[in-house]
């Protein structure tokens, strides 16, 4: 098999895709969090200026998604058809939330109207929320295992996705996403509205925390084989440490009042727990809970060699483009949010 | 309906959809490099107003087509797992290619071009209106030619079997150009830039017919209507093109196109018709043997007929693949004629005094539109029962996982929502196009008689 610095095409494809869906996970995650935190928010103004903290970004934030989408199908384009069509409700559900969502945003400030307003309010709260428990919801089920046939074919009920351990990782990221969120508010707001976030701040970050220790429970209670991985090099317990770590250091840093630090911070609590799954998970993607036989690794989905080193050069060329396009987007718009007549 | 069915409304529902958007996108692309660079060149401020304004109309189109985008890459996955699997290789590189080069360059520029006028020199500002439009031509190359890789194969190599079986590359320059992908990207440039030219022209219209903003929407119009001219006359070529390809790859779609049933004889040319299945006829005014003189330049040359393919191998929906594709071709004629007698009038000096020609222009902004439409529908059903030509049946691509109902909830979740979301896409186009290129305290940008307007009124 082909490799580059001794690490194989399919796993380097892995890597990448996994820096996407990290960058896709900490720019979304924030936005989707301000989202579902923004009926916390009683006055008009407040509302307004938690919604354009994220105006001119979260449109830049979904690009990291379609190229997330685009990885995985064109690296690994079995497990692309196996999950896809698995969770064809959750997906179809997260194509409405995200489109709702966009509309909820575009059509709130266009009209003045206290009932108007308070409508799309809803509406784009609830679908922020919804999306950020679906995407934990199908990352539940994959680090389970689903059902899948020879021909990597979902064979379970079309409720299955609904399980307990999916729901509790669901519920996780959503509170993840919600102290990212506002932690991202923190940083762009001022006054009131400010002090109301320092108190949401703390009280998300206790609630992540629970939910993170619940996970835990139950994951080495019933699904003990997950945590295989870290047993075997117990270096890796470098990885869960880190991240107490950085939870510790966002209210460390809130109370310090440097609140890009924090930002950071979560940013990295985030990029560690996907670390975490994709070590545990690697080099399987999709565990078929049929047969260990069927399940789809990284070598056994992936595209030809042929074709992951023609994309992987695709990559190197032009992921750093989309790192520079995007660190340039969020300089330009640095600060505290000033309400103008452009404003949502 | 089974499962097979919903999935192919479904997918056709929201890909027509989207398909509104993109070919605007690229021809309000090259409107506003024109735009731009003429401002560029000249000093004018006019051609600054007109770009400024038209790049908030293509924000607005732009995000549309990506949260409407963003369903279509799910869709592979969602309802034709099949599929997914069998091209992976093959598509997956292409959508690859389009998301991480053209689509990242498009956005990525867009931020510069929305809200960088203060922030970056001129000259970058229109680098990064060139760049969108280039990152516009990019996605189209990429998604045309995944689409091309489907009506005729190339460059790659079958492996495994059965439910197994998939295609790999074995030679990427050679999937990329397979032998409908040049002629195919030609058109569909072409046909989006009469597109997104005619939003130009509607809305330069709608102005004039209300004496608003008067120089300003000549400028945009006479810019407009030269991209629109141009490209509805070579289209008439690369039109030609498309279909010399069809005919020497795809004879069963030649042959729906113009409903010609004999397996081998000289074929006619509808102007229009109506293909009757049962009787194995095609009724409607014909010039005889034009299809045959078409491909072959030869009255009497023998076109393979739809009687030549078993019945499981013709397209399924005959009269959609014929009416589809002679709509495309009768609208194209139109358009040739309408802006050729535009540009007849300006020559005359008499372009802006016609009413009836202003509101012609102001409402056949649909027109492109149906037209692009149509030539999809036309290209797509008549590749039936393929979704890979020759090779994977559109009936075998379907995901095993899921059931006819969930593909109707779907389906009705899909109506519902886009039914908002268009309703959003036309409140917010009518909200820009009636706030104008000019906001009512710039005084400075407004046309004199409007600012000492707004002057005396505020005293």
């Amino acid at each position: 098999m082909e490799t580059f610095l001794n690490i194989d095409y399919p796993t380097w494809w892995f890597l990448v895709m996994g820096g996407v869906f990290t960058g896709y996970a900490i720019l979304d995650g924030f936005d989707l969090g301000a989202g579902a935190l923004h009926l916390f928010f009683r006055k008009e103004q407040s509302r307004r200026i938690a919604l354009n903290a994220i105006g001119p970004v979260w449109d830049g934030n979904e690009v990291w998604l379609v190229i997330g989408a685009g990885v995985l199908f064109a690296g690994f384009p079995k497990v692309y058809a196996s999950v896809f069509s698995a969770f064809y409700l959750p997906f179809m559900l997260f194509l409405m939330m995200i489109i709702l969502r966009a509309i909820s945003i575009e059509f709130r400030s266009k009209e003045p109207m206290a009932w108007w307003r308070r409508m799309w309010d809803v509406s784009y709260s609830l679908s922020s929320a919804t999306l950020g428990f679906l995407l934990g919801l199908i990352l539940g089920n994959l680090l389970q295992g689903i059902p899948i046939d020879k021909e990597g074919n979902f064979t379970g009920h079309w409720l299955y996705f609904l399980n307990p351990y999916a729901i509790m990782v669901g519920i996780t990221t959503l509170a993840l996403f919600m102290m990212h969120g506002a932690i991202y508010l923190v940083m762009k707001t001022e006054d009131r509205l400010y002090a109301k976030l320092t108190i949401l701040v703390r009280n998300t970050t206790i609630f992540f925390s629970l939910c993170v220790i619940l996970l835990t429970m139950y994951t080495l209670i019933y699904i003990p084989q997950l945590t295989n991985t870290i047993r075997e090099n117990q270096w890796l317990f470098l990885i869960p440490a880190l991240m107490v770590l950085a939870v510790a250091n966002i209210t460390r840093q809130i109370t310090k009042r440097r609140y890009i630090y924090a930002f950071v911070s979560s940013g990295v609590t985030l990029a560690l727990l996907l670390i975490l799954v994709a070590v545990e998970l690697y080099p399987s993607i999709v565990v078929s809970t049929l047969d260990p036989a069927y399940t789809l690794t990284v070598y056994n989905s992936a595209a030809s060699t042929k074709s992951l080193g023609i994309m992987l050069t695709f990559a190197a060329i032009g992921v750093p483009l989309v790192a520079i396009y995007t660190t340039f987007v969020f300089w330009t718009f640095k600060g505290k949010v000033k309400l103008d007549e452009a404003s949502y | 309906m089974d499962v097979e069915i919903l999935s192919r409304i479904q997918f056709a529902f929201t890909i027509a959809f989207h398909y509104i958007y993109p070919p605007l996108s690229i021809g309000l692309g090259l409107v506003l490099v024109i735009m731009e660079g003429t401002y560029l060149r000249t000093g004018n401020k006019l051609y600054e107003d007109l770009t400024r304004f038209f790049i908030k109309i293509f924000a607005l189109i732009f995000g549309i087509g990506v949260a409407t985008g963003i369903v279509m890459e799910f869709e592979f996955g969602t309802n034709w797992a099949t599929y997914s699997r069998y091209v992976g290789d093959v598509f997956g590189s292409a959508l690859a290619a389009e998301g991480i080069f053209a689509f990242a360059l498009e956005s990525g520029f867009l931020g510069i071009l929305l809200f960088g006028w203060n922030k970056v020199s001129p000259r970058v500002h229109f680098f990064s209106t060139v760049m969108v439009f280039l990152g516009s031509m990019f996605s189209a190359i990429w998604i045309v030619v995944a689409n091309s890789w489907q009506q005729t194969p190339a460059g790659y190599h079958i492996v495994g079997e059965g439910m197994e079986a998939r295609a790999e590359i074995t030679d990427f320059w050679a999937m990329v150009f397979n032998p409908s992908s040049v002629e195919r990207i030609l058109h569909v440039w072409v046909g989006a830039f009469i597109a997104g030219a005619f939003l130009v022209l509607s809305i330069s219209a709608y102005y004039l017919l209300r004496h608003k903003h008067v120089e300003f929407a000549k400028a945009a119009f006479k810019i407009a209507l030269v991209v629109t001219t141009a490209s509805s006359v070579l289209q008439l070529f690369l039109g030609h093109l498309s279909a010399e390809v069809v005919a020497e790859h795809q004879p069963a779609k030649l042959a729906a196109m113009e409903g010609h049933f004999e397996a081998s004889a000289p074929a006619d040319m509808y102007l229009f018709g109506y293909i009757d299945k049962e009787k194995q006829r095609t009724v409607g005014l014909a010039i005889p043997g034009g299809l045959s003189f078409l491909t072959h330049q030869d009255f009497e040359t023998p076109i393979t007929g739809l009687n030549a393919f078993k019945p499981e191998d013709r397209p399924g929906s005959l009269n959609i693949v014929f009416q589809t594709y002679h709509l495309m071709i009768a609208i194209g004629m139109f358009l040739i004629a309408l802006t050729l007698f535009a540009c007849y009038l300006w020559w005359k000096g008499k372009l802006f005094q016609q009413r009836w020609l202003l509101h012609l222009f102001m409402w056949g902004v649909i027109l492109p539109q149906l037209a692009n439409q149509a030539g999809w529908f036309a290209a797509e059903t008549g590749r039936q029962p393929w979704v890979v030509y020759g090779h994977l049946r559109t009936s075998d691509a379907l995901s095993k996982a899921v059931t006819a109902e969930q593909v109707l909830s779907s389906l009705i979740m899909f109506a519902f929502i886009y039914t908002l979301l268009f309703a959003l896409f036309i409140y917010l186009l009518n909200k820009k196009i009636q706030h104008g290129p000019y906001d009512k305290h710039d005084f400075e940008h407004n046309p004199l008689q409007e600012s000492m307007a707004a002057q005396l009124g505020s005293k």
